[in-house]
Protein backbone atom coordinates (compact mmCIF):
# COMPACT_ATOMS: atom_id res chain seq x y z
CA UNK A 1 0.00 0.00 0.00
CA UNK A 2 1.30 3.42 -0.88
CA UNK A 3 0.25 6.38 1.28
CA UNK A 4 1.03 9.92 0.14
CA UNK A 5 0.89 12.65 2.76
CA UNK A 6 0.59 16.19 1.40
CA UNK A 7 2.59 18.56 3.56
CA UNK A 8 3.22 22.28 3.49
CA UNK A 9 6.25 24.32 4.42
CA UNK A 10 5.04 27.23 6.54
CA UNK A 11 6.77 30.04 8.41
CA UNK A 12 7.89 29.07 11.92
CA UNK A 13 4.99 29.64 14.33
CA UNK A 14 7.10 31.84 16.58
CA UNK A 15 8.31 34.08 13.75
CA UNK A 16 6.64 37.44 13.21
CA UNK A 17 4.63 37.10 10.03
CA UNK A 18 4.19 39.83 7.50
CA UNK A 19 2.93 40.30 3.99
CA UNK A 20 5.46 41.67 1.53
CA UNK A 21 3.80 44.87 0.24
CA UNK A 22 5.46 44.60 -3.19
CA UNK A 23 4.32 41.06 -4.01
CA UNK A 24 1.30 41.10 -1.67
CA UNK A 25 2.33 37.58 -0.68
CA UNK A 26 3.27 36.19 2.70
CA UNK A 27 6.94 36.87 3.37
CA UNK A 28 8.51 33.41 3.41
CA UNK A 29 12.13 34.48 3.71
CA UNK A 30 12.37 33.62 7.42
CA UNK A 31 12.68 30.28 9.17
CA UNK A 32 10.15 27.64 8.22
CA UNK A 33 8.74 24.39 9.50
CA UNK A 34 6.43 21.52 8.66
CA UNK A 35 2.86 22.80 8.99
CA UNK A 36 1.84 21.47 12.43
CA UNK A 37 -1.56 20.30 11.17
CA UNK A 38 0.20 18.15 8.56
CA UNK A 39 1.98 16.28 11.36
CA UNK A 40 -1.43 14.74 12.17
CA UNK A 41 -1.66 13.45 8.59
CA UNK A 42 1.90 12.08 8.79
CA UNK A 43 1.06 10.35 12.08
CA UNK A 44 -2.09 8.80 10.62
CA UNK A 45 -0.13 7.59 7.60
CA UNK A 46 2.47 6.00 9.87
CA UNK A 47 -0.20 4.32 12.03
CA UNK A 48 -1.77 2.90 8.90
CA UNK A 49 1.59 1.66 7.68
CA UNK A 50 2.21 -0.04 11.02
CA UNK A 51 -1.19 -1.73 10.82
CA UNK A 52 -0.84 -2.83 7.19
CA UNK A 53 2.81 -3.87 7.37
CA UNK A 54 3.70 -3.70 3.70
CA UNK A 55 3.28 0.01 3.06
CA UNK A 56 5.21 3.10 2.10
CA UNK A 57 4.61 6.66 3.34
CA UNK A 58 5.66 9.35 0.87
CA UNK A 59 5.64 13.03 1.76
CA UNK A 60 4.57 15.21 -1.18
CA UNK A 61 5.08 18.95 -0.97
CA UNK A 62 5.19 22.05 -3.15
CA UNK A 63 7.45 24.83 -1.92
CA UNK A 64 10.87 26.46 -1.92
CA UNK A 65 14.01 24.26 -1.90
CA UNK A 66 14.58 24.98 1.78
CA UNK A 67 11.27 23.20 2.47
CA UNK A 68 13.19 19.94 2.17
CA UNK A 69 14.83 20.52 5.52
CA UNK A 70 11.46 21.07 7.23
CA UNK A 71 10.07 17.93 5.58
CA UNK A 72 12.84 15.93 7.27
CA UNK A 73 10.79 16.15 10.41
CA UNK A 74 8.24 13.89 8.72
CA UNK A 75 11.06 11.53 7.72
CA UNK A 76 12.34 11.58 11.31
CA UNK A 77 8.84 10.61 12.46
CA UNK A 78 9.08 7.58 10.20
CA UNK A 79 7.99 8.54 6.68
CA UNK A 80 9.96 6.76 3.95
CA UNK A 81 10.77 9.50 1.45
CA UNK A 82 10.01 13.02 0.28
CA UNK A 83 9.00 14.38 -3.10
CA UNK A 84 9.25 18.15 -3.24
CA UNK A 85 8.07 20.14 -6.24
CA UNK A 86 10.19 23.26 -6.20
CA UNK A 87 10.14 25.70 -9.06
CA UNK A 88 10.29 29.50 -9.10
CA UNK A 89 7.45 29.43 -11.61
CA UNK A 90 5.21 27.80 -8.97
CA UNK A 91 5.62 30.60 -6.41
CA UNK A 92 2.48 32.59 -5.69
CA UNK A 93 0.14 29.81 -6.82
CA UNK A 94 -3.48 30.14 -5.72
CA UNK A 95 -5.83 27.21 -5.14
CA UNK A 96 -6.36 26.38 -8.81
CA UNK A 97 -2.63 26.46 -9.59
CA UNK A 98 -1.47 24.70 -6.41
CA UNK A 99 -4.01 21.91 -6.85
CA UNK A 100 -2.84 21.42 -10.44
CA UNK A 101 0.82 21.07 -9.44
CA UNK A 102 0.09 18.88 -6.43
CA UNK A 103 -2.27 16.64 -8.42
CA UNK A 104 0.43 16.19 -11.07
CA UNK A 105 2.95 15.13 -8.41
CA UNK A 106 0.41 12.73 -6.89
CA UNK A 107 -0.49 11.24 -10.27
CA UNK A 108 3.17 10.38 -10.74
CA UNK A 109 3.16 8.50 -7.41
CA UNK A 110 -0.20 6.75 -7.91
CA UNK A 111 -0.84 6.31 -4.16
CA UNK A 112 -3.66 4.18 -2.76
CA UNK A 113 -4.41 6.85 -0.18
CA UNK A 114 -3.72 10.59 -0.17
CA UNK A 115 -3.77 12.23 3.26
CA UNK A 116 -4.07 15.94 4.08
CA UNK A 117 -3.92 17.81 7.40
CA UNK A 118 -6.89 19.95 8.33
CA UNK A 119 -5.46 23.30 7.28
CA UNK A 120 -2.22 25.23 6.95
CA UNK A 121 -1.41 27.56 9.80
CA UNK A 122 -0.36 30.34 7.44
CA UNK A 123 -3.63 31.39 5.91
CA UNK A 124 -5.19 28.51 4.11
CA UNK A 125 -8.82 27.95 3.29
CA UNK A 126 -9.01 24.23 4.00
CA UNK A 127 -10.19 23.70 0.43
CA UNK A 128 -7.10 22.25 -1.26
CA UNK A 129 -7.97 18.59 -0.72
CA UNK A 130 -11.33 19.01 -2.43
CA UNK A 131 -9.66 20.57 -5.47
CA UNK A 132 -7.00 17.83 -5.56
CA UNK A 133 -9.60 15.04 -5.17
CA UNK A 134 -11.51 16.51 -8.09
CA UNK A 135 -8.41 16.66 -10.29
CA UNK A 136 -7.46 13.08 -9.38
CA UNK A 137 -11.10 11.97 -9.74
CA UNK A 138 -10.90 10.18 -6.42
CA UNK A 139 -13.50 9.95 -3.65
CA UNK A 140 -12.99 12.39 -0.80
CA UNK A 141 -13.62 12.27 2.95
CA UNK A 142 -12.70 15.46 4.82
CA UNK A 143 -12.45 16.59 8.45
CA UNK A 144 -11.90 12.98 9.55
CA UNK A 145 -11.48 12.53 13.31
CA UNK A 146 -11.39 8.70 13.26
CA UNK A 147 -10.10 6.63 10.35
CA UNK A 148 -10.46 2.90 9.76
CA UNK A 149 -9.08 0.86 6.93
CA UNK A 150 -10.13 -2.61 5.78
CA UNK A 151 -10.81 -4.59 2.60
CA UNK A 152 -9.61 -1.88 0.26
CA UNK A 153 -11.87 0.73 1.83
CA UNK A 154 -11.49 3.57 4.27
CA UNK A 155 -14.15 4.72 6.68
CA UNK A 156 -13.96 8.15 8.29
CA UNK A 157 -15.95 9.64 11.12
CA UNK A 158 -16.19 13.40 11.20
CA UNK A 159 -17.77 16.20 13.14
CA UNK A 160 -20.12 18.51 11.28
CA UNK A 161 -22.22 21.51 12.24
CA UNK A 162 -25.09 19.17 13.04
CA UNK A 163 -23.50 16.14 14.65
CA UNK A 164 -21.30 13.58 13.01
CA UNK A 165 -21.10 11.67 9.73
CA UNK A 166 -19.53 8.34 8.96
CA UNK A 167 -18.42 8.17 5.33
CA UNK A 168 -16.93 5.22 3.49
CA UNK A 169 -14.88 5.26 0.29
CA UNK A 170 -13.07 2.65 -1.78
CA UNK A 171 -9.34 3.09 -2.35
CA UNK A 172 -7.73 4.91 -4.01
CA UNK A 173 -9.15 7.85 -2.08
CA UNK A 174 -8.32 11.26 -0.63
CA UNK A 175 -8.76 11.80 3.11
CA UNK A 176 -8.26 15.05 5.03
CA UNK A 177 -7.84 14.50 8.75
CA UNK A 178 -8.73 16.84 11.59
CA UNK A 179 -6.16 17.50 14.29
CA UNK A 180 -8.41 15.70 16.76
CA UNK A 181 -7.52 12.38 15.08
CA UNK A 182 -4.23 11.71 16.89
CA UNK A 183 -1.26 13.16 18.74
CA UNK A 184 1.73 13.18 16.41
CA UNK A 185 4.73 11.28 17.74
CA UNK A 186 7.97 13.06 18.54
CA UNK A 187 10.82 11.92 16.32
CA UNK A 188 13.23 9.68 18.22
CA UNK A 189 16.93 10.51 18.06
CA UNK A 190 17.50 7.51 15.81
CA UNK A 191 14.82 8.77 13.45
CA UNK A 192 16.36 12.22 13.34
CA UNK A 193 19.79 10.75 12.59
CA UNK A 194 18.39 8.53 9.85
CA UNK A 195 16.17 11.16 8.20
CA UNK A 196 18.92 12.75 6.13
CA UNK A 197 19.75 9.45 4.46
CA UNK A 198 16.22 8.75 3.31
CA UNK A 199 15.39 9.44 -0.37
CA UNK A 200 14.57 13.10 -1.02
CA UNK A 201 13.66 14.07 -4.54
CA UNK A 202 13.21 17.59 -5.89
CA UNK A 203 11.15 17.98 -9.03
CA UNK A 204 10.57 20.90 -11.38
CA UNK A 205 7.30 21.72 -13.13
CA UNK A 206 8.87 20.40 -16.35
CA UNK A 207 9.54 17.05 -14.62
CA UNK A 208 5.82 16.82 -13.98
CA UNK A 209 4.82 18.05 -17.43
CA UNK A 210 3.05 21.10 -15.98
CA UNK A 211 3.50 24.14 -18.27
CA UNK A 212 5.00 27.10 -16.38
CA UNK A 213 2.05 29.32 -17.31
CA UNK A 214 -0.35 26.93 -15.56
CA UNK A 215 1.38 27.41 -12.21
CA UNK A 216 2.38 30.36 -10.04
CA UNK A 217 0.73 33.70 -10.60
CA UNK A 218 0.34 33.00 -14.32
CA UNK A 219 -1.76 29.93 -13.57
CA UNK A 220 -3.73 31.55 -10.79
CA UNK A 221 -7.25 32.91 -11.12
CA UNK A 222 -7.37 35.12 -8.04
CA UNK A 223 -5.60 38.37 -7.25
CA UNK A 224 -4.74 40.47 -4.22
CA UNK A 225 -5.69 44.05 -5.04
CA UNK A 226 -4.84 45.88 -1.85
CA UNK A 227 -3.88 45.41 1.79
CA UNK A 228 -5.72 47.38 4.44
CA UNK A 229 -5.70 47.78 8.19
CA UNK A 230 -8.43 45.90 10.02
CA UNK A 231 -11.48 47.96 10.92
CA UNK A 232 -10.95 49.63 14.28
CA UNK A 233 -13.05 48.55 17.21
CA UNK A 234 -14.13 51.15 19.72
CA UNK A 235 -12.06 51.64 22.83
CA UNK A 236 -12.21 49.04 25.56
CA UNK A 237 -13.81 50.10 28.79
CA UNK A 238 -11.90 48.17 31.44
CA UNK A 239 -12.80 47.95 35.10
CA UNK A 240 -11.80 45.97 38.17
CA UNK A 241 -14.54 44.27 40.13
CA UNK A 242 -15.14 46.09 43.40
CA UNK A 243 -18.28 44.11 44.08
CA UNK A 244 -20.40 46.11 41.63
CA UNK A 245 -19.18 44.60 38.34
CA UNK A 246 -22.44 42.76 37.66
CA UNK A 247 -24.42 46.02 37.98
CA UNK A 248 -21.94 47.81 35.75
CA UNK A 249 -22.20 45.13 33.06
CA UNK A 250 -25.99 45.43 33.07
CA UNK A 251 -25.74 49.23 32.85
CA UNK A 252 -23.34 48.91 29.94
CA UNK A 253 -25.61 46.46 28.10
CA UNK A 254 -28.61 48.74 28.60
CA UNK A 255 -26.67 51.75 27.38
CA UNK A 256 -25.73 49.79 24.24
CA UNK A 257 -29.31 48.54 23.92
CA UNK A 258 -28.13 44.93 24.15
CA UNK A 259 -30.52 44.06 26.94
CA UNK B 1 -23.89 41.29 -12.16
CA UNK B 2 -25.54 37.90 -11.95
CA UNK B 3 -24.87 35.68 -8.94
CA UNK B 4 -25.57 32.04 -8.21
CA UNK B 5 -25.79 31.24 -4.50
CA UNK B 6 -25.36 27.65 -3.31
CA UNK B 7 -28.07 27.12 -0.71
CA UNK B 8 -27.45 24.57 1.98
CA UNK B 9 -30.39 22.88 3.65
CA UNK B 10 -30.69 20.63 6.65
CA UNK B 11 -33.80 18.77 7.80
CA UNK B 12 -36.14 20.87 5.70
CA UNK B 13 -34.61 24.23 6.59
CA UNK B 14 -32.54 26.57 4.49
CA UNK B 15 -29.37 27.37 6.40
CA UNK B 16 -29.04 30.85 7.83
CA UNK B 17 -25.53 31.52 6.54
CA UNK B 18 -26.41 30.66 2.95
CA UNK B 19 -29.52 32.88 3.16
CA UNK B 20 -27.25 35.65 4.44
CA UNK B 21 -25.02 35.26 1.38
CA UNK B 22 -28.13 35.25 -0.83
CA UNK B 23 -29.21 38.57 0.69
CA UNK B 24 -25.77 40.03 0.01
CA UNK B 25 -25.92 38.86 -3.61
CA UNK B 26 -29.40 40.37 -4.04
CA UNK B 27 -28.07 43.71 -2.74
CA UNK B 28 -25.31 43.73 -5.38
CA UNK B 29 -27.15 42.48 -8.45
CA UNK B 30 -29.34 39.74 -9.81
CA UNK B 31 -29.43 36.80 -7.40
CA UNK B 32 -30.29 33.26 -8.34
CA UNK B 33 -29.86 30.23 -6.12
CA UNK B 34 -29.35 26.50 -6.44
CA UNK B 35 -30.74 23.83 -4.14
CA UNK B 36 -29.72 20.19 -4.51
CA UNK B 37 -31.47 17.08 -3.23
CA UNK B 38 -34.91 15.60 -3.78
CA UNK B 39 -38.43 17.00 -3.36
CA UNK B 40 -37.18 20.47 -2.62
CA UNK B 41 -39.52 22.63 -4.70
CA UNK B 42 -41.48 24.05 -1.76
CA UNK B 43 -38.26 24.83 0.09
CA UNK B 44 -36.81 26.39 -3.06
CA UNK B 45 -39.76 28.75 -3.39
CA UNK B 46 -39.01 29.96 0.15
CA UNK B 47 -35.69 31.35 -1.03
CA UNK B 48 -37.60 34.02 -2.91
CA UNK B 49 -38.40 35.74 0.37
CA UNK B 50 -34.66 36.11 0.97
CA UNK B 51 -33.79 37.68 -2.36
CA UNK B 52 -33.61 34.91 -4.97
CA UNK B 53 -35.29 35.70 -8.29
CA UNK B 54 -34.89 32.17 -9.54
CA UNK B 55 -33.98 28.94 -7.80
CA UNK B 56 -32.51 26.02 -9.74
CA UNK B 57 -33.37 22.65 -8.24
CA UNK B 58 -32.41 19.07 -8.92
CA UNK B 59 -34.74 16.31 -7.89
CA UNK B 60 -32.37 13.39 -7.37
CA UNK B 61 -32.18 11.09 -4.35
CA UNK B 62 -28.47 10.62 -5.08
CA UNK B 63 -28.07 14.17 -3.78
CA UNK B 64 -29.96 13.64 -0.53
CA UNK B 65 -26.89 12.95 1.59
CA UNK B 66 -24.66 15.96 2.27
CA UNK B 67 -21.68 14.74 0.24
CA UNK B 68 -19.72 17.25 -1.82
CA UNK B 69 -18.60 15.51 -4.99
CA UNK B 70 -21.95 14.88 -6.74
CA UNK B 71 -22.76 18.52 -5.95
CA UNK B 72 -19.69 19.56 -7.89
CA UNK B 73 -21.07 17.62 -10.89
CA UNK B 74 -24.44 19.34 -10.59
CA UNK B 75 -22.96 22.81 -10.24
CA UNK B 76 -20.62 22.19 -13.17
CA UNK B 77 -23.67 21.39 -15.28
CA UNK B 78 -25.56 24.49 -14.16
CA UNK B 79 -22.67 26.95 -14.22
CA UNK B 80 -21.34 25.42 -17.44
CA UNK B 81 -24.47 26.68 -19.21
CA UNK B 82 -23.03 30.11 -18.61
CA UNK B 83 -24.49 33.38 -17.56
CA UNK B 84 -23.28 33.55 -13.97
CA UNK B 85 -20.61 36.11 -13.13
CA UNK B 86 -20.02 34.65 -9.68
CA UNK B 87 -20.93 31.59 -7.62
CA UNK B 88 -21.15 32.20 -3.86
CA UNK B 89 -20.97 29.79 -0.91
CA UNK B 90 -21.39 30.20 2.84
CA UNK B 91 -18.66 28.22 4.58
CA UNK B 92 -19.57 24.90 6.15
CA UNK B 93 -18.04 21.45 6.25
CA UNK B 94 -20.01 20.60 3.10
CA UNK B 95 -19.78 23.90 1.19
CA UNK B 96 -16.00 24.25 1.53
CA UNK B 97 -15.53 20.88 -0.18
CA UNK B 98 -18.06 21.75 -2.89
CA UNK B 99 -16.40 25.11 -3.59
CA UNK B 100 -12.88 23.63 -3.65
CA UNK B 101 -13.94 20.83 -5.99
CA UNK B 102 -15.79 23.22 -8.31
CA UNK B 103 -12.77 25.53 -8.53
CA UNK B 104 -10.67 22.64 -9.85
CA UNK B 105 -13.41 21.38 -12.15
CA UNK B 106 -13.93 24.78 -13.79
CA UNK B 107 -10.34 26.02 -13.38
CA UNK B 108 -12.02 28.99 -11.74
CA UNK B 109 -10.60 31.30 -9.09
CA UNK B 110 -11.87 30.68 -5.56
CA UNK B 111 -11.39 33.31 -2.88
CA UNK B 112 -12.11 31.86 0.55
CA UNK B 113 -12.58 33.04 4.11
CA UNK B 114 -14.20 36.24 2.82
CA UNK B 115 -16.13 38.48 5.19
CA UNK B 116 -17.57 40.90 2.65
CA UNK B 117 -18.18 41.48 -1.04
CA UNK B 118 -18.59 44.68 -3.03
CA UNK B 119 -18.79 45.90 -6.61
CA UNK B 120 -16.27 48.69 -7.19
CA UNK B 121 -16.12 50.32 -10.65
CA UNK B 122 -17.89 47.30 -12.06
CA UNK B 123 -15.33 44.99 -10.49
CA UNK B 124 -16.11 42.39 -7.85
CA UNK B 125 -13.93 42.78 -4.74
CA UNK B 126 -13.90 40.49 -1.72
CA UNK B 127 -12.64 41.25 1.78
CA UNK B 128 -10.27 38.63 3.16
CA UNK B 129 -8.84 39.00 6.65
CA UNK B 130 -5.36 37.46 6.86
CA UNK B 131 -2.59 36.74 9.39
CA UNK B 132 -4.89 36.31 12.35
CA UNK B 133 -7.07 39.11 10.96
CA UNK B 134 -4.30 41.69 11.43
CA UNK B 135 -4.49 42.54 7.72
CA UNK B 136 -7.57 42.93 5.55
CA UNK B 137 -6.86 42.12 1.91
CA UNK B 138 -9.00 43.24 -1.02
CA UNK B 139 -9.09 40.25 -3.32
CA UNK B 140 -10.27 39.88 -6.91
CA UNK B 141 -10.61 37.39 -9.71
CA UNK B 142 -8.84 37.22 -13.07
CA UNK B 143 -11.30 34.87 -14.80
CA UNK B 144 -14.95 33.90 -14.77
CA UNK B 145 -16.92 32.56 -13.12
CA UNK B 146 -15.67 33.96 -9.84
CA UNK B 147 -16.07 31.62 -6.88
CA UNK B 148 -16.33 32.95 -3.33
CA UNK B 149 -16.59 31.19 0.01
CA UNK B 150 -17.69 33.34 2.96
CA UNK B 151 -16.95 32.93 6.63
CA UNK B 152 -19.91 31.81 8.63
CA UNK B 153 -21.77 34.69 10.20
CA UNK B 154 -20.66 37.20 7.56
CA UNK B 155 -24.16 38.34 6.60
CA UNK B 156 -27.57 38.39 8.24
CA UNK B 157 -30.40 37.08 6.04
CA UNK B 158 -32.89 39.77 5.12
CA UNK B 159 -36.48 38.88 4.38
CA UNK B 160 -37.56 41.05 1.48
CA UNK B 161 -40.75 39.18 0.71
CA UNK B 162 -40.18 38.47 -2.98
CA UNK B 163 -40.99 35.27 -4.80
CA UNK B 164 -38.73 33.01 -6.78
CA UNK B 165 -39.29 31.13 -9.98
CA UNK B 166 -38.35 27.49 -9.41
CA UNK B 167 -36.58 25.87 -12.35
CA UNK B 168 -35.71 22.18 -12.49
CA UNK B 169 -32.53 20.91 -14.05
CA UNK B 170 -30.79 17.59 -14.39
CA UNK B 171 -27.19 16.56 -14.22
CA UNK B 172 -25.20 13.45 -14.87
CA UNK B 173 -23.21 12.45 -11.82
CA UNK B 174 -19.70 11.04 -12.24
CA UNK B 175 -18.89 7.54 -11.00
CA UNK B 176 -16.04 8.80 -8.80
CA UNK B 177 -18.36 11.39 -7.30
CA UNK B 178 -20.68 8.64 -6.08
CA UNK B 179 -17.88 6.40 -4.76
CA UNK B 180 -17.90 7.90 -1.26
CA UNK B 181 -21.06 6.96 0.62
CA UNK B 182 -22.64 8.10 3.86
CA UNK B 183 -22.99 5.08 6.13
CA UNK B 184 -24.19 6.89 9.22
CA UNK B 185 -25.42 10.33 10.16
CA UNK B 186 -26.04 11.30 13.75
CA UNK B 187 -27.43 14.53 15.02
CA UNK B 188 -26.69 16.07 18.34
CA UNK B 189 -29.78 17.58 19.82
CA UNK B 190 -29.09 20.75 21.68
CA UNK B 191 -31.39 22.91 23.70
CA UNK B 192 -31.86 26.52 22.73
CA UNK B 193 -30.43 28.23 19.65
CA UNK B 194 -27.29 26.93 17.95
CA UNK B 195 -24.30 29.24 18.20
CA UNK B 196 -24.51 30.13 14.50
CA UNK B 197 -28.08 31.34 14.88
CA UNK B 198 -27.88 32.97 18.28
CA UNK B 199 -28.03 36.75 18.78
CA UNK B 200 -26.38 36.33 22.17
CA UNK B 201 -23.55 33.95 23.04
CA UNK B 202 -22.03 33.30 26.43
CA UNK B 203 -18.72 31.51 25.98
CA UNK B 204 -16.60 29.74 28.56
CA UNK B 205 -12.89 28.97 28.71
CA UNK B 206 -10.30 27.43 30.98
CA UNK B 207 -10.94 30.04 33.64
CA UNK B 208 -14.15 28.18 34.51
CA UNK B 209 -11.96 25.66 36.28
CA UNK B 210 -13.77 22.53 35.13
CA UNK B 211 -16.85 21.19 33.33
CA UNK B 212 -19.04 22.14 36.31
CA UNK B 213 -18.14 25.78 35.64
CA UNK B 214 -20.38 25.66 32.57
CA UNK B 215 -23.49 25.49 34.77
CA UNK B 216 -23.14 29.17 35.61
CA UNK B 217 -22.45 29.94 31.93
CA UNK B 218 -25.59 28.07 30.90
CA UNK B 219 -27.64 29.93 33.49
CA UNK B 220 -26.47 33.30 32.19
CA UNK B 221 -27.05 32.23 28.57
CA UNK B 222 -30.58 31.14 29.46
CA UNK B 223 -31.28 34.43 31.20
CA UNK B 224 -30.02 36.36 28.15
CA UNK B 225 -31.89 34.08 25.71
CA UNK B 226 -28.62 33.04 24.13
CA UNK B 227 -26.48 30.04 23.32
CA UNK B 228 -23.40 28.61 25.03
CA UNK B 229 -20.05 28.44 23.28
CA UNK B 230 -16.68 27.10 24.36
CA UNK B 231 -13.03 27.54 23.53
CA UNK B 232 -10.92 24.90 21.95
CA UNK B 233 -8.98 24.27 25.17
CA UNK B 234 -12.07 23.26 27.10
CA UNK B 235 -13.52 21.23 24.23
CA UNK B 236 -10.22 19.35 23.99
CA UNK B 237 -10.36 18.82 27.75
CA UNK B 238 -13.83 17.31 27.33
CA UNK B 239 -15.65 19.97 29.37
CA UNK B 240 -18.07 20.87 26.57
CA UNK B 241 -19.12 19.39 23.18
CA UNK B 242 -17.27 20.27 19.98
CA UNK B 243 -20.45 21.62 18.35
CA UNK B 244 -20.11 24.64 20.63
CA UNK B 245 -16.47 25.35 19.76
CA UNK B 246 -15.66 28.84 18.55
CA UNK B 247 -12.35 29.72 16.94
CA UNK B 248 -9.91 28.79 14.23
CA UNK B 249 -10.66 25.08 14.37
CA UNK B 250 -14.30 25.55 15.33
CA UNK B 251 -17.01 27.92 14.20
CA UNK B 252 -16.92 31.58 13.37
CA UNK B 253 -19.75 33.47 15.01
CA UNK B 254 -20.95 37.05 14.97
CA UNK B 255 -23.76 37.48 17.48
CA UNK B 256 -24.96 40.90 18.58
CA UNK B 257 -23.56 40.22 22.06
CA UNK B 258 -20.66 37.92 22.97
CA UNK B 259 -19.90 37.42 26.66
CA UNK B 260 -16.51 35.76 27.16
CA UNK B 261 -16.10 34.18 30.58
CA UNK B 262 -12.71 32.91 31.74
CA UNK B 263 -11.34 33.14 28.20
CA UNK B 264 -7.86 34.60 27.72
CA UNK B 265 -8.61 35.33 24.07
CA UNK B 266 -5.66 33.96 22.11
CA UNK B 267 -5.63 34.71 18.40
CA UNK B 268 -7.10 31.26 17.58
CA UNK B 269 -10.19 32.23 19.55
CA UNK B 270 -10.25 35.83 18.38
CA UNK B 271 -10.63 34.94 14.70
CA UNK B 272 -13.80 33.02 15.55
CA UNK B 273 -15.67 35.79 17.32
CA UNK B 274 -14.15 39.21 16.77
CA UNK B 275 -16.85 40.36 14.38
CA UNK B 276 -19.41 40.10 17.19
CA UNK B 277 -21.41 43.29 17.73
CA UNK B 278 -20.54 43.82 21.36
CA UNK B 279 -17.90 41.91 23.30
CA UNK B 280 -17.95 41.72 27.10
CA UNK B 281 -15.08 39.86 28.77
CA UNK B 282 -14.76 38.68 32.36
CA UNK B 283 -11.35 37.36 33.37
CA UNK B 284 -9.28 37.40 36.52
CA UNK B 285 -6.02 38.06 34.61
CA UNK B 286 -5.75 41.80 33.87
CA UNK B 287 -3.26 41.02 31.09
CA UNK B 288 -5.51 38.60 29.18
CA UNK B 289 -5.34 39.40 25.43
CA UNK B 290 -9.13 39.45 25.23
CA UNK B 291 -9.12 42.84 26.98
CA UNK B 292 -7.42 44.29 23.90
CA UNK B 293 -10.51 43.79 21.76
CA UNK B 294 -13.40 43.58 24.21
CA UNK B 295 -15.80 46.54 24.38
CA UNK B 296 -16.18 46.04 28.11
CA UNK B 297 -13.51 44.21 30.08
CA UNK B 298 -14.07 43.22 33.69
CA UNK B 299 -11.15 42.04 35.79
CA UNK B 300 -12.57 39.91 38.55
CA UNK B 301 -13.66 36.54 39.89
CA UNK B 302 -16.24 35.00 37.60
CA UNK B 303 -17.60 32.87 40.46
CA UNK B 304 -18.67 36.09 42.17
CA UNK B 305 -19.78 38.02 39.11
CA UNK B 306 -21.70 35.40 37.09
CA UNK B 307 -24.45 34.51 39.59
CA UNK B 308 -25.08 38.19 40.36
CA UNK B 309 -25.14 39.09 36.69
CA UNK B 310 -27.58 36.25 35.94
CA UNK B 311 -29.89 37.45 38.73
CA UNK B 312 -29.79 41.05 37.49
CA UNK B 313 -30.47 40.04 33.89
CA UNK B 314 -33.41 37.86 34.98
CA UNK B 315 -34.83 40.73 37.02
CA UNK B 316 -34.40 43.13 34.10
CA UNK B 317 -36.08 40.74 31.65
CA UNK B 318 -38.96 40.11 34.05
CA UNK B 319 -39.55 43.83 34.56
Amino acid sequence: MKIAVCAKYVPEATAARRIDPSTKRLDRTGEGALNPFDANAVEEGLKLKEAVGDAEVVIVSVGPTKALEAMRRALAMGADRVVLVSDDAAAGSDLVATSRVLAAALEREEPDLVLFGQQANDGDGAVLWAAVADRLQRPLISQVAELEHEDGKVRGKRQTEFGYDVIEAPLPAVVAVSDAINVPRYPALKGIMGAKKKPQETLSLADLGVPADEAGEAGSRTTVEALNDPPARGDTVKLEDDGSAAEKIVEFLQEKRAL
Amino acid sequence: MKFLVFLEHHEGRLQKDSLGVLGKAASLGEAEAVLLGSELEALAANAGRFGAQRVHVIDDVLLDKPLPQPRVDALKTLVGEGGFDAVLFAASVLSADVAGGLAARLDAGLNYDLTDLAVEDGKLIGTRPALGDSVYADVGWSSEPRLALFRSGSFEPSETGGSAEVVKFESRLQDFSLAATMVEQAHEESEGPSIEDADVIVAGGRGLGGPEGFEAVEELAKALGGAVAATRAVVDAGWYPYAAQVGQTGKTVSPKLYVAVGISGAIQHKVGMQSSGLIVAINKDPNAPIFEYADLGVVGDLNEILPKLTELVRARKAA
